[in-house]
């Protein structure tokens, strides 16, 4: 089956929705395709809030912002870039709040802001502790009202370009059918999320952020940067991975050892802490986090799906017990590199949101920039591919090749992926994680280029087309194995620590 | 060991389980890559925001990432909407009812500031993570399949209710038909609704709403002069 539209989404979280309306508005006809469904993206993940110096909560400014975002980013961002996205920020908030989104408030009717780390001024904008979600909803609604055409559970491929190594649009998996289609478009916005997944269970992100986008743009021929800079979150509860907010050691939280010791100032950047933690388990250390003292009123009101999942995930409650934590994946800083308008180098390819490289949060972000990234270059991206769109006359529609789909059918089966993926999402946590070794990174190096000349020995047990998980699950696996192979290539290139990459 | 019944395509398949004090989602994923890889659920965050995987357990809708599975318990997909395979169903036509009842905010110029007290009229409304439990259990669809339904209807009632909302009537216009007067208020919305949102009460503010412009109950609309013995006994 074949579609066509002047711009092709691929992704339907906040950063592919807002490049969806942005490009509509712009004239453009738009398709958005996702994997699973719009708010099910990993935006709706994100707790603590979004970045905008209004000021709301004392004295803030647009330059202390940048300052902030700079400074977390170890000389790694593009000042420029930052520059716009700290400026713009202030437009990207009054956007959301008029399209109703319930952002909590100030007694004297101001949007409420709260502090998180390695800012200067309470700076993050909030939703209660559902910002992500509130965000993503109220952005998903307004595409309705828009009429934007977003069709559910179609997985990416492959990106088509034409004889001019212009991108002319995509193949797709049907995942409710099985079937292939095609999907030509004059422009691609590629807003398909980061890569935490490669670490497998230790990751705070969906099981769907397997870096699908940044692994097909690689093979179309896009240039990735940045790719080691993993931000590893000092607080996920240890069995599950699932995150325990910043605003817990925000509000005055502990970390402590065994043996009931503090050992580090838990209000450092993210790194810091979590590099910190890291050193004592290696001790043998089992560490926790203590909000004991917070109260049981306040923990309630402040951090309610944190006690909830603490009781569900390791049957401790927060307000009478230590909270087992460890730190895991939780944002991938690398992605497609992109120009000032948030073009790839291949022709008519833009990215944005984490898929993507702005270059804004260098070799560390800052809490409660990334949902303001994906607002401020989702609009971005949409606007320049329609621009794009408007002016390309040519579109050939070009044939898909032989794929990765029609390999398959030979694969012999010996080797269980499943049971690699996790084998590799523990040797990268161990390899390639918050402290890396040259001779770990080459290990693991070796590992990967090993499991991916052994693809054919893997495969799928599920012969079934319709609904074939076991399918998306090995081609996402396909993406993590490459994608996994870059962060290592650019960490053993970054001889000297910087930011959230620490190498001894 | 945890024995648990899956309904699969062709009927309910048995599983030994050996985890103990796992979640329904722990549970099965552990089934999709160590037992059966032909298995198909769909899941995402695994801490109750992305609403991906609801589901039934005993006939009753719940989250699997956040249900601790019991022995002997039996798992289907949602009601009210296709299945895919397995557990995995089609939501395009429900979540298009959000579309239908126009779910979304005609903003007023220049947006007014609003205050603490304005933010807590809707703040339970927006928690809503869409998935789907409350459209599983409405009775409703069992005679009408074109209910706009709980979760369409309770993102109807955060707009109304919100202050920067400026087209409050043609919103409550548009939820007359297969909308709020079709609910039963049988509340068993609110009963399986993970995050605590009680459309039923929503649906019943809309109602209110509705009278104020001038809307009444088509079946209580029906009955005028309707009441034809002396007895008052109701000549339905």
């Amino acid at each position: 089956m074949n579609f066509k539209s002047d711009v092709l989404v691929i992704g339907a979280g906040g950063a592919g929705l807002t490049a969806a309306l942005n490009a509509k508005a712009n004239g453009a006809s738009i398709s958005v395709i996702t994997k699973e469904y719009p708010t099910r993206s990993q935006t709706c993940m994100a707790q603590g809030g979004i970045n905008a110096a209004l000021g709301n909560a004392g004295e803030d400014s647009v330059e202390a912002h940048i300052e902030n975002t700079l400074k977390s980013a170890h000389g790694e961002a593009d000042e420029e870039a930052v520059r716009f996205m700290c400026s713009e920020a202030l437009n990207a908030v009054a956007w959301l709040d008029s399209i109703g989104v319930c952002f909590s408030r100030t007694q004297d009717s101001k949007i409420a802001q709260r502090t998180l780390g390695g800012a200067s001024a309470a700076r993050a904008c909030y939703a209660q502790d559902y910002t992500g979600l509130k965000i993503l909803h109220t952005i998903y609604d307004r595409c309705m009202a828009e009429d934007i055409e977003i069709l559910n559970e179609r997985y990416l491929l492959e990106l088509l370009k034409d004889d001019k190594d212009k991108v002319c649009g995509a193949t797709i998996l049907n995942i409710r059918n099985g079937e292939i289609e095609t999907h030509y478009a004059k422009s691609v916005v590629l807003a398909s999320g980061g890569y935490s997944r490669i670490y497998d269970k230790n990751s705070t992100n969906s099981t769907a952020s397997t870096g699908d986008g940044i692994a097909v743009a690689l093979r179309a021929g896009a240039k990735l940067i940045d790719m080691e800079f993993v931000q590893f979150h000092p607080t996920a509860l240890k069995n599950s991975s699932i995150l325990i907010s910043e605003s817990a050691r925000g509000e005055g939280g502990y970390l402590l050892n065994s043996k009931g010791e503090r050992f580090t100032n838990e209000l450092a950047p993210r790194d810091v802490v979590s590099r910190a933690i890291n050193e004592e388990i290696l001790r043998g250390e089992d560490i926790f986090l203590d909000i004991r003292h917070l109260g049981e009123q306040f923990i309630d009101e402040g951090l309610p799906q944190e006690r909830k999942l603490a009781k569900l995930y390791e049957n401790v409650d927060p307000v009478h017990e230590l909270i087992p934590i460890k730190p895991v994946a939780h944002y991938t800083m690398g992605g497609i590199e992109v120009d000032h308008k948030s073009q790839t180098n291949i022709s008519g390819l833009f990215a944005c949101g984490e898929c993507a490289n702005h270059r804004v949060h260098g070799a560390n972000r800052l809490g409660g920039n990334s949902l303001l990234e994906i607002v401020v270059f989702g609009k971005e991206a949409g606007v320049n591919a329609a621009l794009f769109a408007e002016k390309r006359e040519d579109l050939e529609e070009v044939e898909s090749g032989f794929s990765f789909l029609d390999e398959l059918q030979d694969f012999k089966n010996e080797i269980d992926f499943y049971a690699k993926r996790e084998f590799i999402g523990d040797l990268l946590y161990k390899n390639v994680g918050i402290v890396r070794k040259k001779e770990e990174l080459l290990i693991a190096k070796d590992e990967i280029t090993s499991l991916l000349s052994n693809l054919t020995l893997m495969g799928v047990k599920d012969t079934a087309k319709a609904y074939n998980t076991n399918l998306v699950e090995f081609i996402e696996f396909r993406n993590m194995l490459e994608i996994s192979l870059v962060v290592i290539q650019s960490a053993l290139k970054r001889e000297v620590s910087c930011g959230a990459h620490y190498i001894v | 060991m945890i024995n648990i019944s899956i309904k699969k395509d062709n009927g309910f398949v048995d599983y030994e389980v050996e985890l103990a004090d796992a979640t329904l989602l722990e549970v099965l994923t552990h089934i999709k890559t160590k037992i059966d890889n032909s298995l198909a659920f769909s899941s995402g965050c695994r801490s109750s925001v992305c609403g991906s995987c609801s589901m039934r357990v005993n006939e009753r809708e719940v989250l699997a990432c956040s249900y601790k599975v019991q022995d002997g318990d039996r798992v289907e997909a949602l009601k009210n909407v296709t299945v895919i395979r397995d557990l995995v169903v089609d939501m395009d036509k429900s979540y298009s009812f959000n579309a239908k009842a126009k779910a979304w905010l005609n903003a007023t110029s220049p947006i007014p500031e609003l205050d603490h007290e304005d933010e807590k009229i809707n703040e339970v409304q927006s928690d809503c993570i869409l998935c789907g439990s409350c459209y599983s259990a409405c009775p409703v669809y069992a005679v009408n399949g074109e209910f706009l339904g709980p979760f369409a209807l309770t993102r109807v009632w955060k707009y109304v209710s919100d202050k920067r909302e400026e087209g409050e009537e043609t919103k409550i216009n548009d939820v007359q038909v297969n909308g709020v007067w079709d609910c039963t208020l049988c509340n068993e919305c609110t009963l399986v609704c993970p995050q605590n949102i009680s459309s039923k009460a929503d649906i019943e503010k809309l109602r209110m709403k509705s009278a104020q412009y001038g809307f009444m109950d088509p079946s209580f609309a029906s009955f005028s002069g309707g009441f034809g013995s002396f007895d008052g006994s109701p000549s339905f």
